[in-house]
């Protein structure tokens, strides 16, 4: 267990090293002059000079990835060519309410998934069986946007049961923040419902066909105490992964939820950054969103690998 | 459902012979079972009017090739079967109540009191995140008992079936325990509930035979203590005669001949029965005496509209009544309660069916030849995780033009490690050296030339996996020669036709693609292939294991056929002795990935043997009736990783010295009698006078 | 963007047990291949040439695998949706009712009916013609990104599965970072660089596409690997480039099939979220991502329908799409 675990650490490390490299070249991908790019064609050479001193992209590749690198382990990213303040200062302050807003997306995806999954395979090809597996395909299919705009179109105009725009009144509780982000969620949970009660579904149903849970049923036991003590936990172990995966991938269906529904999260920030050009915020947000999604699957792997006795115990696995 | 017989004096059972009969007293009484499988929405029929009866205390055995239905009517009988199953008549009836018209609830109460089940797979009959002990415990408290209680009777249910640390064993998970472990535990579990019937799916197939003799043995002597009436499954039919004390035979969803055990299979009335009996190597059969018969013609498949009498396409004794009137349940012996029974019109023909002919041809006495190939100090380390798995340790070998070597062993002794260093596909330590014809090859079939690679061939044990699914047989064939005979244009046509000639295919089957053949026709372009090159050596690594026997004994007679043709050289692994005895010229023993003994055929199966081989002879269950004496493996296979110091057999060895040598020196591999070499400290004549009185069969 | 994870880099284990298994696992897995048996058996009549009986054979297994997927209504509506947009895409303005670009001044944000059946946008522009020549670009983009994801994906799969060890070690940590990010995010940071038009938005999504790709084509060959016909190949002396393309790939079709479906489907759902965040296809173009994002905060002024009909269009074809995934994926997986 602990070679796994110290063994899982050090593939996360080489590929975040990977993944900052794979940002970096992104960002460089064009020989391009960074400050002309920011000020335009008709600027005057001296300033794109200028600027591309005060922001470094004069100097060589290696040495900008070098401060890159640097810039991660001392949290300092630069500063955003769009507003001068530090990126970390920006990140900092737009990623809690991107947080929030993912933590109560997946508080309520993942029991409703979860469920749901199951709830489908124990009537497998049946009707329920059938809607279930329906909607989450067609949930996920759905751009997160264009799901937005049916569910303000619903709630906000038609209902107008659910604020439609996420800012809350400054002070607001926690209760009237997840109010107010209570339809950005929405948009969310209907389309990640599909991925883990899909997961949860398939799960439930080869550890419903395996032969343990017949070895439990001939023991005698009721249908729903062979589910408690022997589908479930082999069931969900598969699921896992998938909470994990899902909530990385959240974070990119943020970009478009938070500009409908004008969250000041991390989102927004990286949309209004590009729209901007303004590198540094760009790639140092990229950054982050690829960091929460690793570790979330190391955490994820982690777990699962305590829950299964077969890694667990493994003296080199 | 039984017509009037056509053949006036036989004594025939009017009705069917159970109806009726022992309803409410049989630990299981199956009468006119019909279940359908809906493929498609369609009803498919699987099982086609099952009759039989287990009495209590009784061991009864349901015999068969695959899909002839033997696990349906198991699974129907328990309420288990998949959810596209359904019982479409007849009934099931268990401590004389209908299971397959039973609520819930009593369906839970008969799985809990009366009932209990042993499957095939041990490994996934465990739940494989929860603890053997908990899993074991949790059989006792379904029934009431106190946790504590539980626990302590789960302790002795674990000692019961000779698991010699039940504390340690509770502590531990499935994936920690061995397939023989596993499945004691598994059968531990099924105990718990005292059941007056416990049913057995197919319960040894996966292990390897020594681990078979094991577990066979416990089932039997925990039958005597508990007296629950057995209902056994299972192809093999060695197991079936040394367990069941009765048996039926099924073919196609019928049961068409049953009666005690001994009397089916030395007295066979059925044609299909006679038909399976002889598909088997027996009494020693070798390839230069006999042909094996074989069963002509296809099993059906399921859901197939079949004629009256299900048979009657492949029986060698059918005539036209068989295809308008059902066979008549005909009762044999002198007990006509119907104990005994065949359904067939000509039941009286049966003892006529005449055997395939004998060979003249002598076995082989090209003694001295130069070897074809040599292995010599052959080793093969595995590097996992910082330790070294010696999977072969200095191997020397000597293959002789024409003849056959049978590679023998358990599971993990490197017979298929062993394959593959010849083939070049596993690439063998330094020092290690494989000479073909006087050249040593490379040890990577990449790096050969490829006229080695075209002598060096192999048939692979499963022919679903060995061709390519994409392409037709023409595809896969024309390929072959290209590449291994340089054949190519228009005299690849004709070759084409040369070869599935030779491994007995028709053109009509160039065009098909493999999941189009039937698993027999798959094995037979598999060995096309291989022969396509007209290889001198063709390794076969358990080529009828996934074959039902009728289809077996049709593969083993190609075999032997092409090696008369071509003078090819075998190396020939399975785990089924009777097989090896039949093909082969000699044969090597392997251990832990040393040989233990090799020698002619002959010698090593007639014996003094080296006490593995001797208690791999001896686990094997025999068709015609249990050996005198046999010797039994204790413990479980060392691991690889570290071997036992002195004899690696010492730890397992019934015949261990007293002296305590065997612990510390390693027995060299020395010739006992003319070309017979054996590893063990015990002299020849020693284990001579020890092995005397056991004359085993294989 | 969201991907389907697959619980894929399990060991295929391909080891059937030794002998023949208990009948009751061959009922209900091998029934279906017993039955497939029966229906795509043609023996060649004594008439027959050889070759006629292979292409017939072989017409026979393709018309059967069609009939399975015309039986699936997931299928047939799929389709009938696609063709609706794919005619829409051809038709363009020669069947739109009015000229997309046109601005009819006195009409701004007309309601739908009258004249304008859909309606009019917040410039007086017909919301039905826009969504009807809206089609052209994203089925174009779309399906190209997804065809140069899949491709490069499968060459990719297919190395690293074939080859393992050190070659696979490598790509998969380089693929893994890939999967890491979502592709909406990575996809705005490199069309920032490189600046928005229809042909880097289809070259970045399929460049995108492929480390997902790879890691599906992996896991197949992985497993196909495993299978002893390709030892057979190499017993034969075939080259590892042979057996990686002549072996191996005519037996992952199917799942490279399916997965082009799905990357299809995933290609709108991407480039139109591009758009929609305004990287992606550019004004003027009446592409149905940039209508939204240029008409959503109207929306709760009441003006809802430059937004919700556009928004029903790109429902309707992802769904379409996904659901010819989901009946392929039910077809033609093994």
């Amino acid at each position: 267990m602990v070679v796994y675990v110290l063994r899982r650490l050090a593939l996360a490390v080489v590929t975040l090293f990977l993944l900052t490299l794979i940002v970096f070249a992104i960002s460089n991908v064009l020989p391009q002059d960074v400050a002309r790019a920011i000020l335009g064609p008709f600027a005057p050479a001296e300033s794109v000079a200028q600027l591309n001193k005060q922001l470094g992209t004069d100097q060589p590749l290696l040495v900008q990835y070098w401060r890159l690198l640097k810039g991660i382990i001392t949290f300092d990213f630069g500063t955003s060519y769009q507003s001068g303040q530090p990126v970390t200062e920006l990140i900092g302050q737009t990623l809690s309410n991107s947080a929030k807003l993912a933590i109560l997306a997946l508080l309520l995806t993942v029991p409703l998934g979860v469920v749901g999954g199951i709830a489908a395979a124990l009537r497998k090809g049946r009707l329920a069986d059938r809607v279930i597996v329906t909607l989450g395909l067609a949930g996920s299919a759905i751009p997160e946007f264009v799901t937005s705009t049916f569910l303000i179109f619903v709630l906000g105009l038609k209902l107008n049961v659910l604020p439609v725009l996420a800012t809350w009144p400054e002070g607001s509780s926690i209760g009237t923040q997840a109010y107010y982000l209570l339809m950005p969620s929405l948009a969310l949970v209907l389309v990640y419902f599909g991925y883990i009660a899909r997961m949860a579904r398939a799960g439930t149903i080869s550890a419903l066909e395996a032969d343990y849970t017949r070895t439990a049923t001939m023991k005698g036991m009721t249908r729903a105490k062979v589910l408690r003590t022997h589908v479930l936990r082999n069931a969900l172990l598969p699921t896992i992964s998938v909470v994990a995966t899902q909530t990385g991938y959240l974070f990119g269906g943020l970009l478009a939820v938070e500009v409908i529904f004008n969250v000041n999260g991390l989102g927004r920030l990286l949309v209004t950054a590009a729209k901007a050009k303004d590198l540094p915020v760009l790639s140092a947000g990229v950054l982050v969103i690829g960091t929460i999604y690793m570790v979330a699957t190391l955490l994820a792997d982690l777990l699962i690998s305590y829950l299964n006795p077969r890694i667990r115990l493994a003296a080199n696995a | 459902m039984t017509a009037a017989s056509s053949e006036p004096g036989l004594p025939v059972v009017a009705a069917d012979p159970l109806a009726g009969a022992d309803r409410a007293t049989a630990a299981l009484h199956v009468e006119n079972l019909e279940v359908d499988f809906l493929v498609r929405g369609i009803p498919r029929r699987v099982l086609r009017g099952v009759s039989f009866s287990v009495r209590p205390g009784e061991s009864f055995g349901l015999v068969g090739e695959s899909g002839c239905g033997k696990s349906t009517t198991a699974y129907s009988a328990l309420g288990l079967l998949p959810d596209n199953g359904r019982v479409a008549g007849g009934q099931a009836l268990i401590a004389g109540r209908d299971v397959t018209h039973m609520s819930a609830s009593d369906l839970r109460q008969v799985r809990l009191n009366d009932v209990s089940m042993v499957y095939q797979d041990p490994g996934a009959a465990l739940n494989p995140t929860l603890k053997i002990g908990m899993q074991v415990t949790e059989a006792f408290t379904m029934l009431g008992a106190a946790k504590a209680e539980a626990r302590d009777r789960a302790f002795e249910a674990l000692r019961r079936v000779r698991i010699s640390d039940p504390r340690g064993v509770m502590e531990r998970y499935p994936h920690q325990l061995s397939g023989g472990m596993q499945q004691r535990v598994v059968i531990a579990m099924a105990l718990a509930n005292d059941p007056k019937l416990l049913v057995l799916d197919e319960p040894t197939t996966g292990l390897d035979a020594t681990v078979e003799a094991e577990v066979l043995d416990l089932v039997e002597s925990l039958r005597e203590d508990t007296g629950a009436a057995v209902l056994l499954i299972a192809h093999n039919l060695g197991v079936i005669r040394r367990m069941c004390d009765r048996v039926g035979v099924m073919y196609a969803g019928k049961v068409v001949e049953q009666g005690p055990a001994a009397e089916v299979f030395d007295n066979p009335s059925h044609p299909y029965t006679v038909g399976l009996l002889r598909c088997l190597p027996r009494h020693g059969a070798r390839k230069n005496d006999r042909r094996l018969d074989t069963i002509p013609g296809f099993l059906p498949q399921i859901g197939e509209a079949l004629p009256t009498c299900v048979f009657v396409d492949r029986c060698p004794i059918a005539t036209d009544v068989c295809r308008t009137q059902a066979p008549p349940v005909v009762a044999l012996g002198t007990d006509t309660s119907g104990a005994r029974f065949a359904r067939c019109h000509h039941i009286d023909k049966v003892a006529q069916i005449e055997p395939t002919g004998l060979l003249s041809g002598a076995d082989a006495e090209a003694r001295e030849v130069e070897p074809i190939l040599r292995l010599e100090d052959v080793n093969v380390t595995f590097h996992q995780n910082r330790r070294s798995i010696h999977a072969l340790v200095d191997v020397n070998l000597d293959l002789r033009p024409g003849e056959t070597l049978g590679l023998v062993g358990e599971s993990g002794s490197g017979k298929t490690t062993l394959a593959k260093t010849i083939l070049g596909i596993q690439q063998p330590d330094t020092g290690s050296r494989v000479v073909l014809d006087g050249v040593p090859l490379e040890g990577s079939t990449r790096k050969r030339p490829q006229d080695a690679r075209r002598s060096i061939q192999i048939v692979f044990q499963n022919p679903d996996s060995a061709l390519n699914r994409a392409q037709s047989v023409r595809a896969i064939l024309s390929r072959a020669l290209a590449k291994l005979a340089g054949i190519t244009g228009k005299e690849a046509d004709t070759r084409l036709d040369v070869l599935i000639n030779h491994v007995r295919l028709t053109p009509r089957h160039l065009d098909l693609k493999p999941r189009q053949l039937s698993g027999g026709l798959k094995q037979r372009v598999a060995i096309g292939r291989a022969f396509a090159g007209d290889p001198r050596i063709v390794v076969c690594d358990e080529p009828t294991s996934a074959l039902d026997v009728s289809v077996q004994a049709a593969i083993l007679n190609l075999l032997a056929d092409l090696q008369r043709d071509e003078q090819s050289s075998y190396v020939f692994i399975s785990h089924d002795l009777g097989v090896v005895r039949y093909l082969s010229d000699r044969i090597a023993v392997l251990y832990l990935g040393r040989i233990m003994e090799v020698g002619p055929a002959a010698d090593v199966f007639a014996g003094p043997h080296h006490p593995y081989t001797e208690a791999l002879l001896s686990a094997v269950p025999s068709v015609d009736g249990a050996p005198e004496t046999r010797i039994r493996l204790d413990g479980e296979v060392p691991s690889a990783a570290s071997p036992p110091p002195g004899c690696v057999f010492h730890t397992r060895c019934p015949r261990r010295l007293e002296s305590g040598i065997c612990e510390t020196e390693v027995p060299p591999l020395v010739e006992v009698e003319p070309g017979h070499r054996m590893a063990c400290h015990i002299p020849l004549e020693e284990l001579r006078g020890l092995q005397a009185a056991e004359t085993v069969q294989a | 963007m969201s991907e389907t994870t697959r619980p894929s880099d399990g060991p295929h284990s391909a080891a059937t047990p030794s002998s023949s298994t208990s009948d009751a696992a061959d009922m209900t897995h091998g029934l279906v291949d017993r039955e497939m048996n029966e229906m795509v058996t043609v023996p060649a009549g004594p008439g027959m040439t050889a070759s006629a009986a292979a292409l017939t054979a072989r017409k026979t297994a393709r018309r059967e695998t069609f009939r399975l997927l015309m039986r699936k209504p997931s299928f047939v509506i799929g389709n009938l949706i696609v063709i609706f947009w794919v005619v829409c895409a051809v038709g363009g303005k020669a069947i739109a009712p009015y000229d997309p670009q046109q601005n009819f001044s006195d009409f701004l944000h007309a309601p739908p009916g009258g004249d304008f059946l859909l309606g009019t946008d917040r410039l007086g522009r017909d919301v039905l013609s826009r969504i009807i020549t809206g089609a052209r670009d994203v089925l174009i983009v779309a399906p190209v990104s997804a065809v140069i994801g899949v491709t490069l994906g499968t060459v990719l799969g297919l190395v690293m599965g074939f080859y393992r060890g050190a070659v696979d070690d490598i790509l998969s940590r380089i693929v893994e970072a890939f999967l890491s990010l979502p592709i909406a995010v990575v996809g705005l940071l490199a069309l920032v660089v490189l600046g928005p038009s229809n042909t880097t938005v289809l070259t970045v999504v399929g460049l995108l596409f492929a480390p997902i790709v790879a890691r599906t084509v992996r896991a197949a060959v992985l497993a196909e690997r495993e299978l002893d016909y390709v030892q057979a190949a190499r017993l034969q002396g075939e080259s590892s480039f042979y057996i990686m393309f002549r072996e191996i790939l005519p037996n992952i079709t199917g799942p490279i099939i399916v997965e082009l479906t799905v990357r299809i489907g995933y290609a709108i759902f991407t480039v139109a979220t591009l758009s929609f965040l305004g990287v992606g296809v550019q004004p003027p173009s009446p592409d149905w991502g940039l209508a939204i994002s240029d008409e959503y905060s109207f929306i709760i002024s009441g003006y809802w329908w430059p937004v919700v009909y556009p928004s029903l269009a790109i429902a309707s074809l992802v769904i379409a799409v996904n659901l010819i995934a989901d009946a392929l994926q039910g077809v033609l997986s093994r």
